[in-house]
């Protein structure tokens, strides 16, 4: 399994990774050696097999309906790299 | 009612499909112990969870899994015994853990209907395709700044159940029929407040068109989030010209996520959800599979209030209603109640008529709410018994009415402050009548010559005279005797 | 000092409470020993104030009557638990400043048992690596040497290489460490110390910084299996923040130590010796199967058939799950923010920014895997041949009581050895990735030293929730290998008139 360059680029974009044009030879060389590694997966027989979906034999713990968090509005923004008026900011998203 | 848009080149319908994001009704959030309630101050009901903050895990809210089982019976679905939630990735500047936690090929209910009543009292179903549970986002605010915007996160995690029909509906108004009754039985069953101002109940329309008689479907396009059922109506509109214009004008329609502008009332592209979809759907590995037992369903399904459709059934055949009445009085739960009250032990007929005469005018005219009736059921009741027993005749009742509205008193109380009891007394009918028909003997003589119609004119003349309280079949009756003889 | 920084944690333990010496003695002694080797980098954030502050709490409540499982043991936190009001990083530059406002369950149970933390501990970023080359915040340097060439800088393994280092040099009694694909056990291998990977869902995740959900487990890494013992019984417990921890009794697994493994059959797969295992590793295998059989076990051949498959299956399921669980740092709540003239573009440079190289193309894999028209094929088929592995195992099971592997195909390999090639340092993990795809307790042990002078490490593997097995015959093949070997002092310790060590 071999990964274009275009390829590459969209999936950075996907995952917001800015990439420099002149990495990405190199990151898609690494990622493809990366997917040809994997790719023996291919000659297992998984016919019939259900995919597993968690390691723990249960299933899923269901909470009360209770408020038990929140009022915390410092806390929440303390690590935050900008905020304002109590609100996380960013740059003007235009739609 | 088929809906046919005349094009350059032939006849053209519309085909639609709607998703209603509907809030769950709980106390706290999907997957976090904060609180859901509408309009607090910014990021004052988060919890780091919420936030997306490192290390922070979701434990699921037991109250949501039972109003989705709930509202999928509502919709007589399927429920998924087991069901499985996956993480839908994307970035966006209000969904702080880079995805969403949703449900994707095991939702919780799978195939349902919705009913819809057409005004022509006739019903046409509409397929659901699925419910699922999902996280809302927060709430990005782009105009309190020049250049940036501002992220509150208070409805980040809050559930919302994506309620996906099948691409059933032909018309912007069987949109709206759709959308009404989905709220209609939504708020029976208590599992969504159905407040499009809010947001807690939104809308994406699908839409595609195709030549009348072709079972193609072509491609469509979602417009996103729009918040009334008239927007829902216009957006349609507005979409399906658009893409017959295309279509006629030798163009394609490429799949796209589009915005409705309720003040131009038309739709345009988002931009910013141009670049390609790839949500990465898989199971969230922080959730084990949603297993449910069915005694859970069953309990549920034990305590499922009567639907509108139900009721619907038995108010036309219990009261003998027609369709249209029944159908408007079941609209909402409040209502229903509030004429089976009004109706109980009474004539149902004129228990509706009133419900939906004067005591809708006057709710309209007085801008209150069934929460808060200008008039309540009990004394709606207890005005239509004084006319059943004699004591008020239908008009001095309609008076009476307009007085309860006005001073919120009981009728009895307003008929003895007023003097407006009916007069049933024999002696002052008779002594009444006798002093008409003594003043106006020429037009006895008219009536005894066969001109019978004359009658009227004397009822109303004792009427009249007795301020309108004498009981009028009681006139009608003196009256005939002694000038007929 | 020497003598206070040498002791195990049940010796602490035990004169602590004959009040042989304090919890404040015992700490600064301990504190010492991190100053003294601050060459390893084995930590990112020293607290010493506040490990003494919290030594002299527990003294009083010690004296009160109330010392805890633990009270007053120096330990060390890796940095992927968050820590209230201590700077919490997974060593990655993206969350640099991060004060997480809440302490990780793990760490709070420590802390609630009386033990006390000195910092945190140096990994490699997000726990991604074998290595620990990876940090932000530097390589972690492994305090042994290699007899040939005693000037090479060695790698301690990872992801949780800062706790291996600090462990063996004696700065901690012991450290957290968490394990994803061998994170505990690999570095304990390298480094000549004891840690276990619990059963999937016995340690909490909550406030753990995620790597691959599915996987990543806490445990304790310890000089001896003893001390692992002590230390899972503070950490493990039913978590209801945590929907995959599960509710089940802690047993005491200290008590598990009875010696006894008379009639225990001993699993070894036939799979685990792949073409170029190294002789020496093969050897010590070997006579830890012998050291077995003598102690009244019985050694049954397996087979593990799927073996082979367990690292691809890894390296499609762990970075899909972490190109997701990595998508909140982004610059808007916490961590670093690159300014960007659009939100997308601040995304974009703030996550290139932030992340390393080997998180950045676990990203690109795990995007790519779970992308449209790519998912059936890799995640999902992944997803299958996992629980394929998972069937090998339950079936081995059936047989054996508890399975012996090497824990690593060599031994601690030197810094910027073999890290052109990605797949290649995946390797490492061969040993200890088919445990963590099935979730079951695997433990490792230093069995022996390799004949430059490094330690080797042997693996244990239970059933789920079958701890007390796993150390049980860990505790009896602990004694057999009888495992003295330390490392060297570099720089001198300072113990001595003219700082040379004792």
């Amino acid at each position: 399994m071999s990964l274009d360059k275009a390829t590459v680029r969209n999936i950075a974009n996907l995952a917001r990774i800015e990439i420099r044009d002149e990495d990405l030879d190199h990151l898609a060389g690494e990622l493809s050696n990366i997917m040809t590694f994997v790719e023996q997966l291919s000659e297992v027989n998984t016919d019939g097999i259900e995919p597993m979906t968690s390691v723990a034999a249960m299933t899923l713990p269901l909470r009360k309906d209770v408020i038990t968090d929140g009022g915390q509005p410092e806390a929440v923004l303390l690590n935050a790299p900008e905020a304002e008026d109590g609100f996380f900011t960013v740059p003007k998203v235009v739609e | 009612m088929a809906y046919i848009i005349q094009g350059e080149t032939g006849d053209w319908e519309v085909v639609i499909g709607l998703e209603v994001h509907a809030q769950v009704i709980s106390h706290s959030k999907l997957f976090s112990g904060a609180a859901t309630e509408f309009g607090a101050e910014p990021n004052t009901q988060v919890s780091f969870v919420d936030a997306g903050f490192p290390g922070m895990l979701p434990v699921i809210n037991e109250v949501c899994v039972a109003q989705a089982v709930k509202t999928g019976l509502g919709l007589k679905a399927r429920i998924n015994l087991t069901s499985v939630f996956a993480r839908k990735n994307y970035f966006y500047a209000d969904l702080p853990q880079g995805y969403q936690i949703s449900q994707f090929d095991k939702p919780i209910v799978g195939e349902g209907e919705v009913i819809l009543d057409l005004p022509d009292g006739s019903t046409r179903t509409v397929g659901i395709e699925r419910l699922h549970l999902e996280q809302d986002a927060g709430k990005s605010i782009h105009d309190m700044h020049p250049s940036k915007s501002f992220i509150d996160l208070n409805r980040s995690g809050v559930a919302l159940m994506e309620i996906v029909s099948k691409p059933d509906l032909r018309s912007p108004e069987e949109a709206g029929l759709y959308l009404t009754k989905l709220r209609s039985i939504l708020r029976y069953l208590e599992t969504c407040d159905g407040n499009m101002q809010e947001g807690s109940m939104r809308c994406d329309a699908n839409v595609s068109v195709r030549p009348v008689g072709s079972t193609e479907l072509r491609t469509r396009c979602e417009i996103k989030n729009v918040n009334s059922i008239r927007y829902v109506q216009q957006a349609i509109e507005f979409e399906a010209r658009r893409h017959i214009d295309v279509y006629e004008t030798g163009g394609t329609i490429s799949q796209e996520t589009r915005l409705f502008d309720s003040i131009k009332v038309e739709t345009r592209s988002m931009r910013s959800k141009e670049q390609a979809h790839d949500y990465r759907y898989f199971p969230d590995p922080d959730l084990l599979p949603l297993v449910i037992a069915q005694d859970f369903v069953d309990g549920i399904k034990a305590g499922l209030p009567e639907l509108p459709d139900a009721k619907k059934t038995r108010f036309m055949a219990e009261y003998g209603l027609n369709a249209y009445d029944a159908g408007v009085l079941v609209a909402e739960r409040i209502s229903a109640e509030f004429f089976e009250t009004v109706a109980k032990g009474r004539d149902a007929k004129i228990a509706c008529n009133w419900v939906m005469g004067d005591f809708f005018a006057a709710l309209n005219a007085t801008g209150k709410t069934m929460e808060n009736p200008p008039v309540s059921a009990k004394d709606l009741g207890a005005l239509i018994d004084l006319i059943g027993d004699g004591t008020l005749s239908g008009r001095l009742a309609k008076d009476v009415f307009a007085l309860m509205v006005e001073t919120g008193k009981a009728p009895g109380v307003l008929v003895e402050e007023k003097g407006l009891k009916q007069v049933t007394d024999t002696g002052a009918i008779e002594a009444a009548v006798d002093a008409v028909i003594a003043a106006n003997p020429d037009k006895v003589q008219q009536v005894k010559d066969g001109k019978t119609t004359l009658l009227g004119w004397f009822v109303g003349q004792v009427m009249k005279a007795t301020q309108g309280k004498a009981n009028p079949a009681m006139v009608n009756e003196m009256l005939s005797k002694k000038v007929l003889g | 000092m020497r003598t206070l920084t040498n002791l195990t944690l049940a010796e602490g333990r035990d004169k602590l409470a004959k009040g042989e010496f304090t919890a404040v003695e015992l700490t600064a002694a301990h504190i010492g020993a991190v100053e003294a080797r601050r060459d390893l980098n084995a930590f990112i954030v020293e607290t010493p104030e506040l490990a003494l502050e919290e030594a002299k709490a527990s003294d009083l409540r010690r004296q009160a009557g109330q010392a805890g499982a633990m009270d007053g043991l120096p330990i060390g936190i890796k940095d992927l638990f968050c820590t209230k009001g201590v700077q919490t990083t997974a060593a990655s530059h993206i969350l640099e400043g991060f004060k997480p406002p809440y302490d990780s369950f793990v760490s709070a149970k420590l802390k609630a048992a009386g033990a006390i933390s000195l910092g945190k501990l140096n990994l490699d970023e997000f726990a991604m690596g074998s290595s620990n080359q990876t940090s932000y915040f530097g390589a972690v340097e492994n305090p042994w040497k290699r007899i040939s060439d005693p000037k090479a800088k060695l790698v301690p393994g990872g992801s949780s290489g800062g706790s291996a280092a600090a462990v063996a040099a004696r700065m901690v009694m012991a450290a957290t460490g968490t394990d994803t694909g061998g994170s505990i056990r690999q570095p304990a291998a390298f480094c000549g110390i004891t840690g276990i990977k619990p059963t999937y869902g016995r340690c909490s995740r909550w406030g753990i910084v995620a790597f691959a959900s599915s996987l990543d487990q806490a445990g304790p890494m310890a000089r001896t299996v003893r001390d692992c013992a002590i230390m899972l019984g503070s950490m493990a417990g039913f978590d209801p923040k945590d929907s995959t921890s599960v509710n089940m009794a802690v047993p005491d697994f200290e008590a598990a130590l009875t010696g006894d493994i008379r009639g225990l059959k001993i699993g070894i797969p036939k799979e685990y010796r792949p073409v170029g295992l190294s002789d020496e590793v093969a050897k010590v295998w070997d006579q830890g199967i012998e050291w077995l059989r003598a102690a009244g076990a019985t050694p049954v051949e397996i087979t593990l058939p799927h073996t082979k498959y367990a690292l691809a299956t890894y390296y499609i399921i762990a970075p899909a799950e972490c190109s997701s669980n990595l998508a909140r740092y982004d610059g808007l709540r916490f961590g670093q923010r690159v300014a960007g003239k659009t939100l997308d573009e601040m995304y974009a440079k703030t996550r290139a920014a932030g992340f390393g190289a080997e998180v950045r193309r676990r990203i690109l894999i795990g995007t790519y895997v779970l992308s449209a028209g790519y998912y059936d094929a890799y995640y999902a088929k992944a997803q299958k041949v996992r629980r394929l592995i998972a069937e090998d195992f339950r079936k081995a099971f059936e047989t054996v009581d508890v399975i012996l592997t090497p824990t690593a195909p060599t031994a601690a390999f030197g810094q910027g050895e073999g890290t052109d090639d990605p797949v290649t340092m995946w390797l490492n993990d061969i040993f200890t990735i088919p445990t963590s795809m099935a979730g079951l307790p695997g433990l490792s042990l230093p069995a022996g030293l390799s004949a430059d002078g490094l330690p080797l490490g042997l693996q244990l593997i239970g059933r789920p929730f079958d701890e007390e097995t796993v150390f049980k015959v860990a505790g009896v093949m602990e004694t057999a290998a009888n495992f003295t070997a330390r490392p060297p002092q570099h720089p001198p310790c300072g113990c001595g008139p003219k700082g040379e060590c004792v």
